[in-house]
């Protein structure tokens, strides 16, 4: 089926650019430029947070003061100023809306524009989606359907009020704010984002989905997501995200956590496509984020993601494997053109006996792009019998992009089997002319070439969102092809 | 339908065709043999219009069209078909979803119909038959894990799906057993028609007995030093090119 569209998906993007880089003309609610104990209790006081969650915060804000910058991952980062960033910026209504549940007319527009329907009837059949602007959660659909089975799917700000018990208990259990840099900002001054809790047992009946959204200027965008499959629930959940097209760069850094109960399985898919930046390297969104699930016994959590945007990525989304008979997945497709630069890669920390993990990531570079693969699979003294294969492929196209790979393996167990592939290849003149020769343009070839390349990884989407990659991956090459 | 007057190309600055004359009509198979080395595989890639060749002079028209003038993937869509020596493989694209946008590219630009999916597929169980390929093949990746016979098999079935009006068709014999040797022959054999041409690149007078040519020519140093009718092969499998040759050794 995928195959069938693929063809009409690459002709349809001849001279097309990153179509969603424009900007909602809405009043939006800001808060003054910078960053000091003030701003991070006027966050809290906004969201009408109680008083335990704005001591976290503080607790998190006065531990980032004492980090500095890091500086390891294989990118060339600006200065941030960060007491320049607008830390709270949420789309102001034009009117009194009628019900909690209505939505802006401007705001559904926006989202209607970016193929993503806030009216359930209108909605992707079994898709239930939360949709972010800036720092707020604009609306939230199926939440009723679902709430029948007992899933809880919200804001996390929601969840906050709502589900108090819930959120002490698994925010900051699996990425504490100690974690990193920019794990402990986010800590202090997360904005929005989406928690799920699948009780015990049930199967998630429809896809979830998170859709963000960056509008307003010279702000940041702090995405928090909190996933919490209870004992042998399963859900399938999705992260879409765009941004306008400015000069300047904006900040995304966020925390997404995973709790995977025993016997459980959650499988978390992105596409991202942050405006990345013109050709020109001016602009782009820099995604500084940190994803981590844990894993109990007999738990299972796979991470599906395709980076096609942001002019910086740093991001590793990791499994710790800590129950046994845990597995952990992680299947990648990033690709950089232009001046994109990405430190992408993941790690898989085997703790539990009869661990398993499995990692493909397929690097593509053009332009004058740096993709840089960065890896870790840990055996623990304990993880008897763990098992690890990966796989970790780059594609050049051009001669002036680059590709990188940084895998570390750590293993402390004997009984451990660990298996490492990797290619390094470039699309062939001889593959291009063989395509030429059966009637196809060079820039059409290309576009086929790297969905072939890349298949593996898109065949562990869900329908809808391998569509939209496969037109991703082929918009982003656009004029790479001399 | 094609003309080949005087045409020269090079390769990184050496001269490989000095000066080729060539005219293949409607209806015609041609053959060209001659030693390794003399310039066959260049004129197949000339004509397809392979950038790693510099016409450096002569002219071609194919179908009344300057066919030198045009991109690579129009000279497909114009009607001309390359029978890979070497087929290329494509990891992770199927057969059957290359061939969808190949043969959809050439209606297109022919200004008729897109084929549906329906279509398509009925297409393609038709015409794998011609070369008796395994439809199982279409679903896998193109030429990836192909046998060298599957792999030429795969040529003609190009062929037959794209149907074009010149099929030059190089070494399609090469490293093929001798049932695949027959059923490659066999089907571009039934491929052709009065309205359409081959030119067969070959070394060896079998593939002839089953793809008939009107005209054998030799090519040698860059240039057709013979031309003579199908008994000329069986006579260049008997005594070899010295004969010939002689006269043209520097």
């Amino acid at each position: 089926m995928a195959e069938k569209n693929e063809k009409e998906i690459l002709q349809d993007l001849t001279g097309e650019e990153y179509k969603y880089g424009f900007t909602t003309d809405i009043e939006t609610e800001l808060i003054e430029k910078g960053l000091s104990e003030e701003v991070v209790r006027l966050i809290s006081e906004k969201k009408g947070e109680p008083e335990w969650m704005t001591e976290r915060r503080l607790e998190a804000y006065r531990y980032w003061l004492t980090l500095e910058h890091p500086t390891w991952a294989h990118l060339d980062i600006p200065e941030i100023d960060f007491q320049d960033i607008i830390y709270y910026a949420a789309p102001k209504p034009k009117k009194q809306l009628g019900s909690m549940d209505e939505v802006d007319p401007e705001l559904k527009r926006t989202f209607d524009k970016l193929g993503i329907p806030l009216e359930e009837q209108m909605a992707l059949a079994g898709v239930a989606v939360d949709a972010v602007m800036d720092s707020v959660s604009v609306k939230t659909t199926f939440r009723e359907t679902l709430k029948e089975k007992g899933i809880i799917f919200c804001s996390i700000s929601e969840a906050i009020k709502e589900h108090p018990e819930l959120v002490k208990k698994y925010l900051g259990s699996v990425v504490p704010y100690k974690d990193n840099f920019y794990a402990a900002l986010n800590a202090a001054v997360f904005s929005d984002g989406s928690f799920c809790y699948i009780p015990k047992g049930v199967r998630c009946p429809m896809e979830l989905s998170t859709y963000f959204r960056i509008n307003a200027a010279g702000t940041g965008q702090f995405e928090r997501t909190l996933i919490v499959a209870d004992e042998g629930a399963y859900v399938s959940y999705l992260e879409g995200c765009t941004a306008p097209q400015r000069d300047e760069n904006q900040l995304h850094a966020a925390v997404v956590e995973i709790v995977v109960e025993r016997d459980a399985e959650v499988k978390y898919s992105t596409v991202q496509n942050w405006y990345p930046g013109d050709k020109e390297g001016k602009g782009g969104i820099y995604n500084f984020v940190t994803k981590r699930g844990l894993c109990r016994e007999n738990g299972r959590l796979s991470w599906t993601q395709v980076e096609t945007g942001s002019a910086i990525t740093w991001k590793y989304p990791s499994c710790v494997l800590l129950g046994d008979n845990s597995v952990g997945e992680f299947y990648s497709v990033a690709m950089t053109n232009n001046f994109q630069q990405a430190d992408t890669g993941t790690k898989m920390i085997h703790i539990g006996k009869n661990t398993r993990s499995r990692i493909v990531s397929k690097g593509i570079s053009a332009g004058k792009s740096q993709n840089a693969y960065r890896g870790l699979v840990r055996v623990n003294p304990g993880a008897e019998n763990a098992r690890n294969y990966s796989q970790c492929d780059s594609l050049l196209i051009g001669d002036q992009c680059g590709a990188h790979t940084f895998p570390v393996v750590d293993c402390r167990n004997r009984t451990a089997i660990l298996e490492h592939e990797a290619t390094t290849s470039k699309i062939s003149d001889d593959q291009l002319f063989y395509c030429n020769q059966r009637g196809l343009t060079t820039e059409d070839a290309v576009g086929l070439i790297v969905n072939g390349y890349a298949r593996e990884v898109l065949a562990k989407l869900p329908m809808e969102f391998a569509v939209e990659a496969q037109k991703l991956l082929a918009l982003q090459l656009e004029g790479s092809v001399g | 339908m094609l003309k080949v007057k005087n045409l020269h190309a090079t390769v990184d600055g050496k001269e490989i065709l000095r000066g080729i004359n060539l005219e293949v009509k409607a209806g015609e198979v041609h053959a060209i043999m001659g030693p390794n080395g003399s310039g066959k595989s260049t004129l197949a890639s000339v004509l397809a219009g392979n950038e790693k060749f510099t016409v450096t002079e002569g002219e071609v028209e194919f179908e009344g069209q300057n066919l030198l003038e045009s991109s690579i993937e129009d000279r497909a869509r114009m009607g001309l078909f390359l029978g890979f020596q070497y087929p290329v493989e494509i990891p992770g694209v199927t057969m059957a979803n290359f061939m969808k946008i190949a043969v959809n590219e050439q209606r297109k630009f022919r200004g008729e119909k897109l084929l549906t999916a329906a279509e398509f597929l009925k297409l393609m169980r038709e015409k794998a038959k011609v070369v008796e390929l395994d439809t199982k093949l279409t679903s896998r990746a193109v030429n990836e894990g192909f046998s060298g016979g599957e792999k030429k098999k795969n040529e003609i079935f190009q062929m037959a799906m794209l149907d074009p009006k010149l099929a030059i068709l190089d070494e399609t014999d090469s490293g093929l057993d001798i049932d695949a040797l027959r059923i490659v022959a066999t089907g571009v054999t039934k491929l052709h028609t009065d309205k359409n041409a081959t030119v067969v690149i070959t070394h060896y007078q079998r593939l002839l007995d089953y793809i008939v040519p009107d005209y054998v020519h030799v090519l040698y140093k860059g240039r057709i030093i013979y031309t003579g009718d199908k008994s000329l092969a069986l006579k260049l499998e008997k005594e070899g090119y010295d004969w010939l040759i002689n006269d043209y050794k520097e």
